[in-house]
Order: structure tokens, then C-alpha cells, then sequence
């Protein structure tokens, strides 16, 4: 650290202090939950679709070949630890960023599935691989396990670590930001497919 | 972006411009009804949505009454994460230390996550005067810089803008957008086109944060596009500039601001990218990460008893949607980053009342009506904060009057208290009351009466006619 930044340390902690002088601390209620729903999964199924994702339920058995129709032309990267196999398909071992925007798609497991708002969450760990493989390329194949899905978002918070990086994905790129009208695709993975197992 | 807030004339005047302008309040009519619906169907999804707001309220008060030992926690994580954590007292410092950073890398060119706080420091006109450009990858960020225009709403800077004005800007500014249609998913097409290979190619990104979560030194970005991943991820270099109100306490804390947030800010149950990131992550995304604390006036208004709580704004831009003054007159009229209900607390409670007249004017850019706080997912009480401020700018002016010449309004109330202290003075004034008030139409008080019609007293007071009638019985 510099001397020029801990003097604006000292500045900034101090008058923080000043202004605080005679206050006390607040009571914090409890962090409230919403009342669960009978069917999470079919919950999180509904919730991803809504957001214009494809979503398919199969048994584990199904997944090859619903994996295999799920893959656009061309090539497919994977990471190291995927927990299927992907004929022909390219192992993450660090492509570069155009190597990456050479691919046409990627195929992740997920850590966390949240039904209430049809999220996933990667924490980028082996079956995910880093943040940019599942960032470049235009379609995400996302297979997801039913005991992964969750309720709501408390729920999902005690599954996560926050020393890893962690995505949240609810659905396909989009923006709202020409009068306020959601489009998807902009610049993540304009097709989100979603493959639950179980 | 060449365009500046700097010399904005004072919230009245700019006011009456924007109310001209046709196209202009068409836009915000259509934009601002079209969320409001969809905030209004997610919200009444959740069953508990005023305990979560209660809980989000809490958490941030209890974050603002410990931020020095929230803060020490939030470095001694990052630094232990790897990132490398800076202070900057104000905006100057922190331009300095993210153009020192471009610079120690050799570094001319960055891309920028949307992020306010980065224009609230002016850090793209800064980093271009050190010969660096800056180039935002939000759409609507991108269709203002494109458009040398000013944002005008916090979460959609171009919400003044429709897709006719946001295709001729892209066709003039972008190469190969010249045969686009004003379809919405064209323009977007468009945008992904123009800045791939910017994000492939970029060394050095920008941030903001929407949270930093002090026991685990994680910043958070919550975004929609992927602009924001692309920034986060793919470059060498990241700096982030996180004005010290954002820390939440604990990890868990993070929860009820993520179910808050997007259902408050774009009416969707969750927003499509949310991206956490706890310093260096090895061979996984920017292997240099640092974090730039800034005060900027933030110790200013935690020392504000009544506007404190405008700390806890998480820029989700709810106010802006349901306030009526802000649907009429759009967000250039309050003359900073930060316009509608929040701004208009804002903006006086970082740089203080009583010397710019701007600034002055903007806890009166608002009829109280209550709708602002209604929506406000952490609760904040901006009406009462608008009055506390008129208040402050009042007592500013008072203390501050040379000569100790009373200004007109001061006379008004010392004669009015004059008058209605005394029976006999109220009878009298009330003989002369048509007569004062056409004269105080044409001349005192034209200042309210331009906007206003002033009632014409009746021909006999109330007390005259009691007298006359003995109160109604003959």
C-alpha cells in the first residue's frame, strides 16, 4: 500500500468513526424464507423455461442421446471433469479467448439449481471448468441433477462457497435496456439448454 | 463520452425544458409504465416481500452503524484473497489510481462494466485525459457514449431513448450497422457484434460492485447481458471502484438483496447473470485484482442523522419508476448520475447544501407523495429525507445571507405570524384579502403562481359572515 492511500485510509476510517459517534447498533431481524413449494423440480423446470431456456427431464440413462441431439454443428468444449462423456468433444486445458469464441458450444454440470427463480449456479469447480468457457461460446448445455435443485435463493446460499467464483445463470443473455423490453441475446450464450437428470 | 453534468442549470429551469419535449416524455411514459407493471407482478409473487424488505433495511443499517470495522474486515479479506485493496477520499484519487494501474501495465484502452459509481467520478473523461479510452459494454451505457449523450436513469441510461433514435444512433457510430431494423433483438445483435472483439482482446476492465461482502471479501456484480461476465472474466487486469456503503456483512446477508434486487430493478425474479468473485482466482479469470474503496462524500451523509439512510440504496432504481415527477421531466433535469427520488437526496447529501444552487434545488424536484418509498426495497424513507434537506437548505441560505437582508419568503412567514397571532390583525388582513392576492399573483409570489393557480379570496371572510349571521341563525 502506498503512503498516499493509507493517508486516505486513516481519513476515510476516521471520519467514518466521527460520524458514528453516539450511534448504537441496530437490531437485525431474522432473514425471512418464503413457504416451499410442493414440487421443487417441476417448480425449477417451469421458472428456467420461462426465461425462454429449453429445458428437458430424462433419467440418467436418457442423457447421452438427449445430450447428443442437444449440441449444435461444430465444435464442443468440455471441462476436465465432466461427469458424462462427450464424443469428439474439445477438454478444456485453457484455450485462449478466440480459441473459445471458435467453439460452438459448451457442456457443464451445475452446483446448484434454485427453483423459486430458475437459477443455476456454477462454482466453477472440475465438471464446470473456469468462467470462460461457459462465457464465450453461444450455447450452454447445462446438465443439472434433481437432489441439486433448491427451493429459493436461502437455501442455496449454505451450498455455496464464496471463496470460489461463483455464476449465477437465470436463463438465456438478454437485456432490457431498449424501452425496457427483455431480448435475449447480447453477448453471454444466447441459448441456454437445460438437461435435468433424475 | 464528451457530454458533462457539469453547469446544469438548477432543477426548475431544466425541468421546464424536459416538460417541452414530446418525444422525450412518450419515452419515459411508455418505459416507466412498462416496468412498473412487471415489478408489480413479481413482487406480489413473494409472499413475505415486506419482512425481506425489512430484513434488507436491517442488514444494511447494521453494515453502516459498524462500517470502520466492516471496512478493516472487507481489506484484511481481499488483501488475503490476493487482491490489492487502495482508498480514495474522492473522485480525483480514485481516477488516479485506475489510470496509475492502465499505466503500470502499459495498458490504453479498458473495458468498463456498467457501473455508477465510475461516472459518478467522472472516470472515463479521466482516463482519456491520461490518453486512455474507455469503452462501456452495457448496451444502454454504450448507446449514451455513442450517442454523446448523458445517462438519465440508473439502471437504464437510456431510457430516453427509443429503438427509432437508438437504431440512427448505431447507424451513424457503428461500422456495418447501416441496413439495421429498430427491432429490439437487432439492436442487441448489433451491439454483440460491435463489441466482440473488444472483450476478446481486452487487457485491463473496470468495475463497480453492487455488493462487497466484508467476512469473505467477495465483490458482486448483478447484471443481465454478459457484458459484465466478459469484463469479470477474460482480461488480465481488474480494478474495482466500490463506494464503501456497499459491504453487506456476512455471506448470508447476500441473500435477501438478490431476491430484492432484480424483482425491484428490472421486474424479473432473477436477473440473468450474477457473477461473485473473492480476489485472485488462479489460472480462472484476472490474475490482478484490485479493489478501490471511495469515500466521495459517503461520510458526508453517514453523518447526516435523518439522510444516513440513503446509504442503504442498492441503485435499483425502483423510485425513478414510480415517481411522477421523474415520469414528466426524465433524469437529464436533476443534473447528475444519480437523478429522480434518490438523487434528489443524493446528490445534496455527498456534496452538501448551501453552496451549489443545483444541488439546492433538488429536495424541492418532488410533491411528497410517498410513492418512492413505497417501492423502495431497503425502505428508504425519502420523503422525510426531502423535507429534512428543504430544511438544511433553508438554514444554509439563512446563516449564510449577508447583511442579514431577509429573503421574501422569510418576510412572508414573519408577517403571516404576525398576522395569525392577533384577532384582530387576522380580521383586518382578511378585509384586504382580494385585494393581496391579485397583487401577490402579478407580483410577490409569481414564482408559485406560474405553475399554480392562487384562489381568489371570497368576497366575505368567514369570521364577517359569523358576525353577520350570528354563526347561521338569522
Amino acid at each position: 500500500m502506498t503512503s498516499h492511500t493509507q493517508g486516505a485510509r486513516d481519513e476515510i476510517l476516521g471520519k467514518v468513526r466521527s460520524a458514528l459517534s453516539g450511534t448504537a447498533p441496530t437490531a437485525r431481524p431474522p432473514i425471512p424464507h418464503g413457504s416451499a413449494p410442493d414440487d421443487v423440480v417441476a417448480l425449477f423446470a417451469e421458472r428456467v423455461a420461462d426465461y425462454r431456456a429449453v429445458v428437458e427431464r430424462c433419467t440418467e440413462r436418457q442423457l447421452p442421446p438427449r445430450l447428443k441431439a442437444a449440441l449444435p454443428e461444430g465444435r464442443v468444449v468440455v471441462p476436465a471433469g465432466l461427469s458424462v462423456q462427450v464424443p469428439d468433444a474439445v477438454v478444456d486445458d485453457g484455450l485462449t479467448a478466440a480459441e473459445l469464441d471458435a467453439c460452438a458450444a459448451v457442456v457443464t454440470d451445475a452446483t446448484v439449481g434454485i427453483a423459486e427463480t430458475g437459477t443455476i449456479v456454477l462454482d466453477h469447480g472440475p465438471g464446470q471448468g473456469r468462467r470462460a468457457i461457459t462465457l464465450v461460446p453461444d450455447v450452454h448445455v447445462c446438465i443439472v441433477r434433481t437432489d441439486q435443485v433448491v427451493a429459493d435463493v436461502p437455501d442455496a446460499m449454505p451450498r455455496l462457497d464464496p471463496t470460489r467464483p461463483l455464476t449465477w445463470i437465470s436463463g438465456p443473455s438478454a437485456t432490457s435496456d431498449i424501452e425496457l423490453d427483455r431480448v435475449e441475446g447480447v453477448h453471454g450464450p444466447r441459448t441456454l439448454h437445460v438437461l435435468l437428470v433424475g | 463520452m464528451t457530454a458533462t453534468f457539469v453547469g446544469m442549470p438548477r432543477f426548475p429551469v431544466a425541468a421546464k425544458a424536459a416538460l417541452a419535449d414530446t418525444q422525450l416524455r412518450r419515452n419515459l411514459a411508455h418505459a416507466t409504465a412498462t416496468i412498473r407493471d412487471k415489478r408489480a407482478r413479481v413482487v406480489a409473487e413473494v409472499d413475505n416481500w415486506e419482512e425481506l424488505r425489512l430484513a434488507g433495511a436491517a442488514i444494511k443499517d447494521a453494515a453502516l452503524f459498524s462500517l470502520d470495522t466492516q471496512l478493516v474486515l472487507l481489506e484484511e479479506r481481499l488483501t488475503a484473497a490476493g487482491a490489492t485493496v487502495r482508498w480514495a477520499r474522492d473522485a480525483a484519487e480514485a481516477c488516479a489510481i485506475v489510470a496509475e494501474v492502465a499505466q503500470a501495465h502499459d495498458i490504453d484502452e479498458v473495458v468498463k462494466v456498467k457501473s455508477m459509481v465510475t461516472l459518478e467520478i467522472g472516470l472515463n473523461e479521466a482516463l482519456e485525459a491520461e490518453g486512455i479510452a474507455a469503452w462501456e459494454t452495457d448496451l444502454a451505457e454504450l448507446i449514451v457514449q455513442l450517442g454523446d449523450d448523458l445517462p438519465s436513469h440508473i439502471l437504464v441510461p437510456a431510457i430516453h431513448r427509443n429503438r427509432a433514435e437508438i437504431r440512427e444512433i448505431f447507424q451513424r457510430r457503428m461500422t456495418g450497422a447501416e441496413g439495421i431494423t429498430d427491432e429490439p433483438a437487432a439492436l442487441a445483435g448489433a451491439a454483440r457484434t460491435h463489441l466482440r472483439e473488444k472483450f476478446l482482446n481486452a487487457r485491463m476492465a473496470v468495475s463497480g460492485a453492487n455488493f462487497a461482502v466484508a467476512e469473505t471479501g467477495t465483490l458482486v456484480v448483478v447484471e443481465s447481458e454478459g457484458n459484465g461476465r466478459m469484463c469479470l472474466t477474460l482480461p488480465e487486469v481488474l480494478v474495482s471502484v466500490v463506494g464503501i456503503e456497499k459491504v453487506v456483512p456476512t455471506w448470508e446477508d447476500l441473500d435477501v438483496f438478490l431476491r430484492l434486487l432484480p424483482r425491484s430493478a428490472t421486474g424479473e425474479r432473477m436477473n440473468p447473470y450474477t457473477s461473485t468473485w473473492t480476489g485472485v482466482t488462479p489460472r480462472d479469470g484476472p490474475q490482478e485484482v484490485v479493489v478501490v474503496l471511495l469515500d466521495n462524500g459517503r461520510t458526508r451523509a453517514l453523518a447526516d442523522q435523518v439522510g444516513r439512510q440513503a446509504l442503504r440504496c442498492i441503485r435499483c432504481s425502483a423510485c425513478l419508476n414510480s415517481c411522477p415527477v421523474y415520469e414528466r421531466v426524465g433524469g437529464h433535469a436533476y443534473g447528475s448520475v444519480y437523478p429522480g427520488p434518490i438523487g434528489a437526496i443524493l446528490n445534496p447529501l455527498l456534496k452538501g447544501v448551501g453552496t451549489d444552487p443545483q444541488v439546492d434545488s433538488l429536495p424541492y424536484a418532488s410533491s411528497l407523495c410517498g410513492a418512492c418509498f413505497e417501492v423502495c426495497p431497503v425502505r428508504i424513507d425519502i420523503p422525510s429525507v426531502l423535507v429534512d434537506l428543504r430544511a438544511q437548505v433553508v438554514d444554509a441560505h439563512r446563516a449564510r445571507r449577508w447583511g442579514g437582508i431577509p429573503s421574501t419568503q422569510t418576510v412572508a412567514m414573519k408577517g403571516a405570524a404576525v398576522t395569525f397571532g392577533s384577532g384582530r390583525r387576522l380580521g383586518l388582513a382578511e378585509r384586504f384579502a382580494r385585494l393581496g392576492t391579485g397583487v401577490a399573483s402579478r407580483f410577490g409570489a409569481s414564482g408559485w403562481t406560474s405553475a399554480r393557480d392562487l384562489p381568489r379570496a371570497p368576497r366575505e371572510s368567514f369570521r364577517a359572515w359569523w358576525r353577520r349571521t350570528d354563526g347561521g341563525r338569522s
